[in-house]
């Protein structure tokens, strides 16, 4: 060990031995902005927001471990991995409703209404992270941009870029038609029929044929009307184990 | 500024003037309004407003309109001034400037400074309140119901005042969590070089690194969060923690299985296991991590993958390929079974029903008719009947 020392190079198990020291600091550093500052990150999503983009600007992810010291020692992992629980669980409940997509605010109302009036506030850029880490779990989750919001995701149905791009074009009005598929997209009919019915198998579109006009494929994601719907006592069945 | 009455300016019998102040701009709450030089002029009933280019202009409030007053002390390019908060007008009040404000206050400013002496003599009035015991010629215009008024006007400015200092308050409070965050996360980027260093020295084996050393190194990255950048591990992210938590799990998820028919989704799984926790919750990643360790540990329980993605956890004497043939009886009683019907009659989730069934149908068992009224399962005819 003499001799490589000698030629300053430092040895990976000298770095470890640093590392290990150096995490003791930081162990102490972070109690002490947990004593000061825990209840702020706990209380102020938008606090919450710079928190996890400074995270991950240095490489870091909080949330990767209920073990890690920022999950032990600041609450945040417990606030996450708790609202997982709460997303999967409304998304269980409604997915006979909508098939597996959801839009973020239905969603983030929804979460609302469960945790009740004591509990903290939860923000959608919380809901967010929080998805991202289920992601891991297999189950299907995603995250799809619409409109300028989010549909979220829930069952593992194959959701390709054209069934995501009529999902945009379906978002303004909450149905889509055959007609404004070619007009907007410039598709062949053929190609919007069948990413069209794949939705329908996927239950996630519905097919309205009395519509004036021609056939009207509507998702019960985005329907407005649905969102104060209370979740069924059979629904919440269905979401737990 | 809605309180505010045209006048004719002319002091009324009993009325005494107390002080008077020229360069005088008006603000209603924050926002400068059109009176911007004016004689500004106190008298034991009232404040009243003249301009100095247009004498016929001129406003005045009664001083039982005031509920409170503050000083705002003069800032650089900024006057001195005054803010006046006043009850809601009252339903009987004289035509002025303005029919409605959004604020409940005005301010008074300065330009010409005095506002100290003013400041000074407008408290006096308002503790002496000389305007309920003098009566003046014309008629005065009286809150209908004083008391509710003023505890009305008071709750709002109250209230009002309260969220803005609340506001302060939290404002100064996240700019100070915001700079020991950031202090925070300068060491914290210390230690991810660092372990970006050791996981090189690690992988161009620079040093005698001991298997101990390298599940050290793992937990030195549990704790901080950082990704695991060694890619020669034998246990994906596995370290001491993930191996103690799938025992555990193997303890915690035997009976809950057998009762599922052997089988859970992972989801099904992370949310039975937190809940059951309540406090210290696993991370997603955390409960996949000790389930990929299931297998070498040579626990009763197993990981498995479906080709969809979909993830289980199944009991080692649970065959999945064994529950196929029992579907397919129950299918071909049926005749054809969707997931969703499917699911209901053997009382699985129909996530997993519909996994069965696909399995069944990729060991040659079931077909599918895949139409837009949904899909839907058959016994493969071709296989039994040729």
């Amino acid at each position: 060990q003499a001799k490589y020392k000698e030629r300053g190079t430092v040895l990976a198990e000298d770095q470890l031995a640093q590392m290990s020291k150096q995490l003791d600091m930081f162990k102490t550093n972070l109690e002490e902005f947990a004593s000061k500052h825990k209840q702020e990150i706990r209380k102020n999503p938008k606090f919450r927001v710079q928190f996890q983009d400074m995270c991950a600007t240095i490489g870091v992810d909080p949330l990767a471990s209920g073990k890690g010291f920022w999950s032990e020692m600041l609450g945040v992992g417990d606030f996450y991995y708790e609202l997982g629980v709460q997303i999967i669980e409304v998304c269980l409940a409604l997915k006979h409703r909508n098939g597996g997509l959801i839009m973020l605010e239905e969603l983030h109302q929804q979460v609302l209404k469960g945790r009740g009036k004591f509990a903290q506030d939860v923000s959608q850029d919380d809901l967010l992270r929080a998805i991202k880490k289920l992601k891991v779990l297999g189950n299907g989750f995603g995250i799809i941009p619409v409109g300028g919001t989010y549909l979220i995701q829930s069952v593992p149905a194959e959701l390709n870029m054209d069934h995501t791009v009529v999902l945009q074009l379906a978002e303004k009005k909450g149905y889509v038609t055959v007609s404004e598929i070619r007009t907007s997209l410039k598709w062949e009919t053929e190609r919007a029929k069948q990413v069209l019915e794949h939705l329908l198998k996927e239950g996630m579109a519905w097919l309205d044929t009395q519509a004036a006009g021609e056939p009207q494929y509507w998702l019960p994601a985005l329907f407005t009307e649905l969102y104060s719907q209370e979740i069924t006592p059979e629904e919440a069945k269905e979401a737990l184990p | 500024m809605d309180r505010f009455a045209w006048t004719s300016g002319l002091l009324e019998l009993g009325e005494t003037l107390v002080i008077q102040q020229r360069g005088v701009r008006l603000y209603d709450g924050e926002e400068k309004v059109k009176f911007d030089s004016g004689v500004l002029l106190l008298s034991t009933h009232r404040l009243i407003w003249r301009d100095q280019k247009n004498h016929e202009c001129c406003i005045a409030i009664p001083l039982s309109q005031v509920v409170f007053i503050e000083e705002q002390a003069a800032g650089i390019g900024k006057s001195a001034k005054i803010v006046v908060h006043l009850h809601p007008a009252s339903s009987d009040k004289e035509p002025g400037p303005f029919q409605s404000s959004k604020y409940s206050y005005i301010k008074l400013s300065f330009k010409e400074h005095g506002q100290i002496e003013f400041y000074r003599r407008l408290s006096e009035e308002m503790t002496q309140r000389r305007w309920e015991t003098i009566p003046t010629g014309q008629t005065i215009q009286v809150n209908k119901d004083p008391q509710a008024g003023r505890i009305r006007a008071v709750g709002i400015v109250g209230i009002e005042r309260k969220l803005e200092e609340k506001r302060k308050e939290t404002d100064k409070n996240i700019s100070e969590a915001f700079e020991d965050l950031s202090k925070l996360m300068e060491k914290a980027k210390e230690m991810v070089e660092l372990s970006k260093s050791i996981a090189n020295k690690i992988k161009e084996k620079q040093g005698d690194i001991t298997e101990d050393e390298t599940i050290r190194f793992k937990s030195y990255l549990l704790s901080m969060g950082i990704a695991n950048p060694v890619t020669r591990e034998t246990y994906g992210s596995g370290t001491q923690y993930h191996m103690q938590l799938a025992k555990q799990l193997a303890g915690i998820l035997q009976t809950p299985l057998e009762e599922r028919g052997g089988i859970m989704s992972l989801t099904e799984v992370y949310c039975l296991v937190n809940r059951a926790r309540g406090l210290e919750l696993l991370s997603p990643e955390d409960l996949v991590n000790a389930c990929k360790m299931l297998e070498s540990l040579k626990l009763p329980l197993r990981l498995r993958i479906f080709d969809s993605g979909v993830m289980v956890i199944e009991l080692q004497s649970h065959n999945e390929e064994e529950m196929v043939a029992s579907a397919l009886e129950t299918v071909s009683e049926k005749g054809s079974l969707t997931a969703d019907e499917f699911a209901k009659l053997v009382g699985m989730s129909v996530l997993l029903a519909k996994e069965r069934l696909l399995l069944a149908e990729k060991m040659g068992h079931l077909c599918r008719d895949d139409s837009v009224e949904g899909l839907r399962f058959y016994p493969n005819l071709f296989l039994t009947q040729s």
